[in-house]
């Protein structure tokens, strides 16, 4: 890790907490996200602007919503909510197992089915265009999300309609290769009309100079990751997709991240 | 490439004047609403281009063939009403209500999102395309979806009535476009119901383009003939205030029970009988022509009459 690790570090503590507190919560997903997410709101997005609800904010959506309660850690750090994250999925809590707009502050699209964050982020691009509204669009979706083929055929509309102002992220935690070959996926979206830009995806500085990219073409950025970083045994282990930690697994793993 | 039929024209009757067809009139009816409303952004998904070259020369930035790509269309008009403007999708009923079912659901009913999606084919218009190309079912599933508005109008003057008392009401719209159309337009409002006729045996509903062959099945019989163009809104009123013979009886142009799932939501108990004539549930697997198959289904003006008389005895 390169830079902000203590912020980093607390974040992670307070996600493994919440989803060994509430048995809920897709932990490794969310740290593959976290720097990603942590960077945006830090460096690039205007918060000031996301909280007026500003016509001309730039716009996030985290396409796959089950990595919520990283998204949710972020939020808090960033003055958008302040519950306890210990109250995820609780009867009557705002924050969901997938993220909500018409609840949680800061959310820009309701998510968790995949394949539907991505479609609507072009959407909200190719309005902006119509309105000449300067906002800029951001997306995320994890390389198993881009199996759905709603999301290649939003990828025709975006070119086709020169949306620039767009900047999609793959968090490239390689959840797929068990089940679906890529490919050269870094050759796939060019031949869709994006400037590529390769990244480590834990790096800071890669980071936001990919997410300040901008040129005469939509950007996606590959963002290679590592599910449930900073953990040793779960990263990169699918058991740990949507597994919650025992009691000597949560110690541990605390000591780890201290 | 030739079009299809002149735009806007109309098609003469046999009497010297013009019949505006529904799939005429809507191009129109959309087009007037983005001529005030700028915020209005049609979505073609590669049907009816021409019939919008109008529009389009008009508002290149507001009237897209986007492209077969049903999914991502509805997902991307939702990104569209999230924007503060008013999508308007047109393309065949399957492929935007069952292919894009959970982006109707998700996108425009869960986030609670104002769109318009117009339909054409409606349950065997294509009758001749097969399984592929209908959609009987289009009504029943779309009202399963919280919040989402149902619209069969039965004629061009009726769609026109229909869409721009809805268009902007902030809420996800379905207008189901027919061939069948009836002749004579009724003075509708959108959510409420019309009271063509009363009689004391039954009452019989007749949904959107069913009015003329009702009227034509039972214009001898002592029935109310209630005529629904919204089945989502449902005017409960109405139908609690003109109940007759403890009877109702439902003629619907698709699979039936939406209108009896809306009758059990009815804030009123009231003790009757409920029948209902539509498209039977099957695949339908004998092409030919929709008045071939209307016939072959009892949904013919003689096929319902038969059944209305077996339901009154």
């Amino acid at each position: 890790m390169l830079g902000d690790s203590a912020a980093i570090k607390g974040l992670k503590q307070e996600i493994l907490t919440a989803c060994y507190h509430t048995g809920e919560g897709h932990v490794a997903s969310a740290y593959s996200i976290l720097d990603i997410l942590y960077v945006l709101y830090d460096r690039v997005l205007d918060c000031g602007m996301i909280k007026k609800n500003s016509e001309t904010r730039d716009r996030f959506i985290l396409s796959k919503g089950h990595a919520a309660i990283g998204y949710y850690a972020v939020l808090k750090k960033f003055g958008f909510i302040e519950e306890n994250l210990d109250t995820m999925c609780a009867y009557g809590s705002r924050l969901g197992g997938h993220p909500d707009c018409n609840k949680v502050p800061g959310v820009e699209a309701s998510t968790g089915s995949l394949g539907h964050g991505v479609p609507m982020a072009v959407g909200m691009a190719l309005g902006f265009k119509i309105k000449g509204n300067p906002a800029h669009v951001y997306t995320l979706a994890g390389d198993g999300e881009i199996n759905e083929g709603s999301i290649w055929e939003s990828f025709l509309v975006l070119n086709h309609n020169k949306l620039n102002h767009f900047t999609f992220i793959l968090d490239y935690n390689h959840s797929t290769d068990r089940a679906v070959d890529l490919g050269d996926i870094g050759a796939k979206f060019c031949s869709f009309g994006f400037h590529v830009i390769k990244i480590n995806g834990h790096d800071h500085a890669a980071i936001e100079k990919a997410l300040r990219w901008r040129g005469d073409k939509p950007v996606a950025i590959l963002a290679e990751t590592v599910k449930g970083r900073g953990i040793t045994g779960m990263e990169d282990n699918p058991a740990w997709h949507h597994r919650i930690p025992t009691g000597e697994e949560y110690r541990m793993f605390m000591e780890e991240l201290s | 490439m030739a079009p299809p039929y002149t735009d806007g024209g109309g098609i003469p009757d046999v009497y010297g004047g013009i019949i505006m067809k529904i799939r005429q009139q809507f191009p129109l009816s959309v087009k007037e609403a983005m001529d005030l409303d700028n915020r209005v952004v049609t979505l073609l998904g590669d049907i009816g281009v021409w019939s919008f070259h109008k529009a389009k020369e008009e508002y290149p930035d507001r009237v897209y063939n986007i492209g077969i790509l049903e999914q991502a269309t509805i997902s991307v008009a939702a990104g569209l009403a999230k924007t503060g403007l008013i999508p308007v999708v047109h393309t065949i009923a399957p492929f935007l209500v069952e292919r894009a079912y959970e982006q109707l659901m998700i996108d425009f009913g869960y986030q609670g999102l104002g769109g318009n999606f117009i339909s054409v084919g409606a349950s065997y218009d294509y009758a001749g395309l097969g399984s592929t190309h209908y959609c009987p079912a289009d009504v029943n599933i779309l009202s399963n979806i919280p919040g989402m508005q149902v619209m069969l109008p039965g004629t061009a003057q009726e769609f026109d009535t229909l869409f721009k008392q809805g268009y902007a009401n902030g809420k996800p719209t379905y207008f189901r476009i027919s061939e069948e159309e009836n002749t004579v337009p009724q003075d509708i409002t959108f959510g409420k119901a019309n009271v063509i006729k009363q009689g004391g045996m039954a009452t019989i509903i007749a949904v959107g383009p069913m009015l003329e062959k009702v009227m034509g099945a039972v214009s001898d019989l002592d029935v109310t003939v209630l005529y629904y163009t919204s089945v989502v809104p449902f005017d409960h009123e109405t139908l609690i205030n003109n109940l007759a013979g403890g009877r109702i009886i439902v003629v619907e142009p698709y699979y039936p029970g939406a209108v009896a799932n809306a009758w059990m939501g009815s804030p009123k108990q009231v003790d009757t009988y409920i029948y209902n004539i539509g498209v039977p549930k099957k695949f339908l697997v004998t092409y030919g022509t929709r008045q071939e198959m209307d016939r072959s289904l009892g949904l013919s003006v003689e096929g319902i009459r038969e059944k209305i008389l077996g339901f009154i005895g």
